[in-house]
């Protein structure tokens, strides 16, 4: 009884969670005389496929839109906000968790806050200095204000992480006559890589999902990147092509839910530290 | 060559040195924005010129006397308040299913972790389509199961469509709630579970008496950052409605990028989005609180 009851609850849950991603599959594979039968008849049965599926939705997504385009945009967007987030974060998060003693925590604190700071609070603000700086409707004005929300997670993210790093390599090190500098530069980097592989999904998973900062900058359809191109200009007029959209929508979902489940432990445990620690 | 190896060896220089360079990128593009669109709300900037006046309070005049934004207001408190009560609600019951063991478990926290992967816009653009007023499935279902009569349009009706943003924020946070609730319960010691069910204390009892009291902090955490999630969000109400029907369902972020953004008037998008600030106050005054007990706790 106490079995029935729980197998209820999980199948709820997952059913209520993952209904829009069946959603996404079956439309982006139906048929149109298939898709567009409209609700109120009956007979018609829309949570299966009454026609063989097809293709048709995949081809054009991939062959008669920007899409393609949009992956590549939204790929080099990643990388050069992976790059700079590492550059600017890991030493950060080195500082804060090894060198910066009692402040560091209070220092940390202070950065991790500032991701508190919602997009839709600075876009206006960040309006204005895009176009000083010439850089509307590029991607620069993304890859420059993404590690702005990159930054300040990933610091703390890695302040953590070597937290649980114990010292002894690095105190051994310097028994070795290493210099302090000679460990950060020889010995860190080692000890450091699953955090900043962590930090790289994070940066990852972050500029795939942005809207808010690429809806303000970016207006040419060829320039933008997936989470803004595929519900803003896939649209044409007023004609949704629901096929295509939700195809789009499903292929950018399964890389990120891939990596979501497993890395997902790690970001929540970035996202407690402050509340279950000790 | 000595004075290098001093240099080379000295912790507050080369903490300092590598601490800068993000101090400086959160200072300059962080904090400065930050006062920056505090300033821009009093002033009558807009996306056209360079031109910068001093308006005074008169944006704020301007909004305080809209009927649009104060209604704007009402909605982004209404879908905070009300997709935070559902996560609360969905999270403590789906971390008790996830924490047991099962067949499928496994896939079930893949798929539970779906809405949490995907990006919002993408998320947003296939429940517009889940409630488009011709096709939508959920029609179906419920005329086919005989609970409906007429007709819902989901998005055309104002109470409807605010109804269906909330839906949309408690899928979207919940999933990461849960987690974060079951990382919780994974911290309880065993022992004072163990204790309680030698006293002969129930499920309900063990819930209600002791996980949800010591899990009280971290669930303070889920929820605040589900507020600030959800109070900032742009991307759900702007992909569901556009703030429609007639202006009915904006709230504060798809205003102020409307009358800011779209509308070029700079420093009344600033005002409007000046009214997130209380939400996030309140949030960041809580997280304090919450560091420094468990900060008191630990020790």
């Amino acid at each position: 009884m106490k079995r029935v009851a729980l197998y209820l609850a999980a199948l709820g849950f997952t059913v209520f969670a993952g209904f829009p991603f069946y959603w996404m599959l079956i439309t982006a594979f139906k048929r149109n005389s298939d898709l567009y039968v409209g609700a109120s008849v009956t007979s018609h049965i829309p949570w299966i496929f009454n026609e063989p599926p097809t293709l048709e939705h995949v081809k054009l997504l991939l062959g008669q839109t920007d899409f393609p385009r949009w992956v590549l945009n939204t790929l080099l967007v990643v990388v050069a906000v992976v790059v700079i987030t590492v550059a600017v974060a890991v030493p950060a998060g080195y500082s804060l968790a090894r060198l910066a003693g009692r402040w560091g925590e209070r220092l940390g604190m202070g950065i991790f806050f500032t991701y508190l700071i919602p997009p839709t609070l600075l876009f206006v603000p960040f309006a204005r200095l895009v176009s000083l700086l010439g850089l509307q409707d590029s991607l620069g004005a993304l890859i420059l204000i993404y590690p702005t929300m990159t930054i300040p997670f990933c610091t703390w993210l890695v302040m953590g992480f070597l937290r649980s790093v114990p010292w002894e390599i690095e105190e051994q090190a310097m028994i070795d006559g290493y210099s302090r500098l000679g460990v950060i530069l020889r010995v860190a980097p080692r000890l450091i890589v699953p955090g900043i592989l962590t930090v790289v999904v994070f940066t990852f998973t972050l500029v795939l999902q942005e809207f808010v900062y690429a809806l303000t900058f970016i207006s040419s359809v060829g320039r933008m990147t997936v989470s803004l191109g595929v519900p803003i200009a896939l649209v044409r007029g007023d004609v949704y092509h629901w096929g295509a959209l939700m195809a789009a929508a499903l292929f950018t979902s399964i890389p990120l839910a891939i990596v979501y489940n497993a890395f997902m432990d790690r970001f929540i445990h970035g996202f407690t530290m402050g509340a279950v620690k000790g | 060559m000595t004075g290098r190896r001093t240099l080379a060896d000295r912790e507050d220089v080369l903490g300092a040195a590598m601490l800068a360079p993000a101090l400086a990128y959160v200072t300059v593009l962080v904090g400065v924005p930050f006062v920056f669109a505090i300033v821009l709300s009093f002033s009558d900037a807009t996306a056209g010129s360079l031109h910068f006046g001093w308006a005074g309070l008169r944006n704020y005049a301007a909004i305080l006397g809209d009927p649009i934004f104060l209604r704007a207001l009402r909605n982004s408190a209404v879908v905070t308040v009300g997709s935070q009560v559902l996560v609360v609600i969905l999270a403590t019951a789906a971390a008790q299913v996830f924490r047991a063991t099962f067949r499928g478990k496994r896939f079930a926290r893949f798929v539970l972790l779906l809405p949490w992967a995907v990006p919002v816009s993408l998320a947003a653009i296939a429940w517009t389509w889940i409630f488009d007023s011709t096709f939508s499935v959920i029609n179906w279902t419920l005329k086919a199961a005989g609970l409906l009569h007429g007709w819902l349009y989901w998005l055309g009706d104002p109470a409807l469509a605010l109804f269906a943003i909330i839906i949309v924020q408690a899928w979207r946070i919940f999933p990461f709630a849960t987690l974060i609730v079951l990382a919780g319960l994974a911290s309880i010691p065993q022992e004072i579970v163990e204790a309680a069910i030698v006293d002969g204390a129930g499920f309900w009892r063990r819930l209600f008496r002791i996980e949800l009291p010591l899990l009280l902090p971290i669930f303070a955490v889920a929820v605040l950052f589900g507020v600030v999630y959800t109070a900032t969000d742009l991307g759900v109400v702007y992909i569901l409605t556009g703030g429609g029907p007639a202006n009915t369902t904006h709230v504060l972020p798809t205003l102020a990028f409307q009358r800011g953004i779209l509308g070029a008037d700079l420093g009344q998008g600033a005002a409007i989005a000046v009214f997130l600030l209380p939400f996030l106050i309140v949030v960041a005054v809580a997280m304090l609180r919450l560091a420094r007990r468990a900060e008191v706790g630990a020790r």
